[in-house]
């Protein structure tokens, strides 16, 4: 046994995936990964296909707006799956249809709002209380954030659990309506997954400009060594704030989509296990890069949906066997590649 | 007390406190426009506080810092806007950063980008070796020249005063040398003032003006360094042989 645990030592620290130059294996993994999808959609044909971009297009939001905090400012958050669940919550509550709510027993007002009146609603609301829970977390770093990230996500639970006369608990919401122009409603699958990959390229634009920003350098010499950017005139905290806000407020976007797609939600898919999914697509692609998150969200999302179609996998295991998976994977990866497939930092 | 009356820098009765520990018990010293002044002592001694009381960056309990004549008590940020720059120990340069990115650290809150280029053209110029490298990675610089960009970086802020903590620790002798040197070469050619915090006594007092002597938290000598070479203050102090009486520390001059 410890034969076996000295030879995956040496490997883990010697192996040719840890030493293979990033530009390598970011042709390998896109290759692999674009080749995976592509061949998934062949198989399953144009329906499925659909629906997978637009689970794609969801998660790559989150993935590439929590890499702006974890793999750009070094801030490992495992709370920003709150700020979906507020996105989410804000569109359900704003615009679920309020004449399906009056037959339920437990009958909450809805305004009724049309999608994109709720949709700014839903981006500012998750950037307000990231800055409310930023204000307090600047305060720590390292173990200890991760710590009051992960009471944060606890607590935003808890909230859509229990706060019953605004959430509906856990019976959830219902007949959140699509985005309309309209009269033109965007109720097809096709019409959804085009608006659901404007918003990620949006995202990702967005992103991009912020990370190769003179903003961005300062969040890499953040991520770098606080104290000493901080001699140099910066308001460390002013820009630890910013970045957080803006990746929440992201997050947000996401949670709107995710509800509108869906038309229904509930506590469950904001549960802490998700955000650990959300942290492990974000290592799996790799910290500090865009390309990485998205590459990170298609193959999670390659897997997840997948593994439906093992033969020997029975239907009520498959969300089961995916978080072994991903556990699995998120081992081997600190082990082999803790970097990500095309990550510039170790976690 | 350094009594010229063109002193830019005055620090009077400066007291920094870690909990129970007393770093800096009254400390008092000046520093005039263009000098370059080296503070000396053991470790522990509190030479690193005595530029971070200045910064904002240690816990001042009592005692006043004077900036060309105005009470300090701002914010670090605010601080270095005041035309102050620190460049702390150990480099800390940014190693995923590019050397030429790295430099622009040093004063990328400016809007003037034309003044920055200028800013940069003329460090550049100032470090050739910096020059030759600026695409490349800090990551891949030695520590020599990891040293010439940390102090490169610090002067991208056009400081009328430049604090240096320590800039040749852990630096080879023929690096230390090439370090003084160009220490020396801003304080002529730059016409920044210079305090310099430094372990290497020889090398640092060949460079500098003036020097203050620090032990358990108090000046204990204040000199020119012919005169701290001339006694033996700083064997005294190294081999513990100072006891501070309790008014004054026991404080010599030697100017």
């Amino acid at each position: 046994m410890s034969h076996l645990a000295q030879a995956i030592r040496e490997l883990g620290d010697s192996g040719p995936l840890r030493r293979m130059p990033r530009a390598n294996l970011e042709r390998i993994a896109t290759v692999l990964v674009l080749g995976w999808a592509v061949g998934f959609m062949l198989w399953q044909g144009a329906g499925f296909t659909i629906t997978l971009t637009t689970i794609f297009a969801i998660w790559a939001i989150l993935a590439v707006s929590l890499n702006l905090v974890v793999g750009f400012t070094g801030l490992l958050s495992v709370g920003h799956i709150g700020f979906f669940g507020i996105g989410a919550y804000t569109m359900a509550i704003l615009a679920s249809d309020a004449s399906y709510d009056r037959l339920r027993t437990e009958s909450i007002p809805t305004p009724d709002w049309p999608f994109f009146a709720a949709l700014p609603v839903c981006i500012a609301i998750a950037g307000l209380v990231a800055l409310g829970v930023g204000v307090v977390f600047n305060r720590f770093r390292d173990d200890i954030f991760v710590l009051v990230s992960f009471g944060f996500a606890i607590i935003a639970f808890s909230f859509f659990l229990n706060l019953r006369e605004l959430t509906r608990g856990a019976f959830g919401i219902h007949e959140i309506p699509r985005p309309a122009f309209g009269s033109w409603v965007l109720d097809g699958e096709i019409e959804f997954l085009i608006f659901a990959l404007i918003c990620l390229a949006l995202v990702v634009l967005i992103c991009w400009l912020i990370v190769t920003s003179s903003f961005g350098r300062v969040l890499t010499a953040i991520r770098e060594d606080e104290e000493a950017i901080a001699v140099f005139g910066y308001r460390v905290t002013h820009f630890k704030l910013a970045v957080w806000v803006l990746s929440a407020m992201m997050a947000g976007l996401a949670g709107a989509l995710l509800a509108s797609w869906t038309s229904f939600i509930d506590p469950n898919s904001f549960i802490l296990l998700e955000s650990m999914l959300l942290i492990a697509i974000v290592i799996l692609g790799g910290l500090a890069t865009i390309w990485g998150s998205l590459l990170g969200a298609m193959a999670f999302v390659l897997l997840e949906e997948g593994m439906r179609f093992l033969p020997f996998l029975p239907p009520e295991f498959v969300g089961q066997a995916r978080q072994v998976v991903l556990g699995v994977l998120l081992v081997l990866l600190m082990l082999f590649r803790p970097q990500g497939l095309v990550g510039r930092y170790k976690l | 007390m350094h009594g010229s009356s063109d002193v830019s820098l005055q620090l009077t009765d400066i007291a920094v406190h870690y909990g129970a520990v007393r770093a800096l018990d009254g400390v008092s010293l000046g520093i005039s426009q263009g000098e370059a002044v080296a503070v000396l002592g053991p470790n522990g001694a509190g030479k690193s506080t005595v530029l971070k009381a200045i910064m904002g960056l240690a816990p001042v309990v009592a005692g006043e810092v004077h900036w060309r004549g105005r009470r300090l008590e701002a914010e670090t940020h605010e601080i270095v806007r005041e035309g102050i720059c620190f460049v702390p120990q150990g480099r800390r340069v940014f190693t995923h950063l590019s050397i030429e990115e790295n430099l622009e650290m040093g004063c990328l809150y400016l809007g003037d980008e034309s003044e920055k280029r200028r800013r940069l053209e003329s460090v550049l110029d100032l470090f050739p070796i910096l020059y030759d490298k600026r695409r490349d990675l800090a990551s891949q610089m030695s520590g020599g020249q990891q040293q010439m960009l940390a102090i490169g970086r610090g002067l991208m802020g056009a400081p009328d005063l430049l604090l240096l903590d320590e800039p040749t620790l852990g630096l080879a002798p023929i690096v230390v040398g090439e370090v003084f040197a160009k220490v020396r070469e801003i304080s002529n050619r730059v016409d920044t003032t210079i305090m310099i915090v430094e372990h290497n006594i020889k090398g640092v007092l060949e460079i500098v003006d003036r020097a203050y002597v620090l032990d358990k938290g108090r000046i204990v000598h204040e000199g020119t360094p012919e005169s701290i070479r001339e006694t033996n203050i700083l064997t005294d102090v190294f081999l513990g042989r100072i006891q501070p009486d309790e008014e004054g520390g026991g404080r010599t001059d030697g100017a």
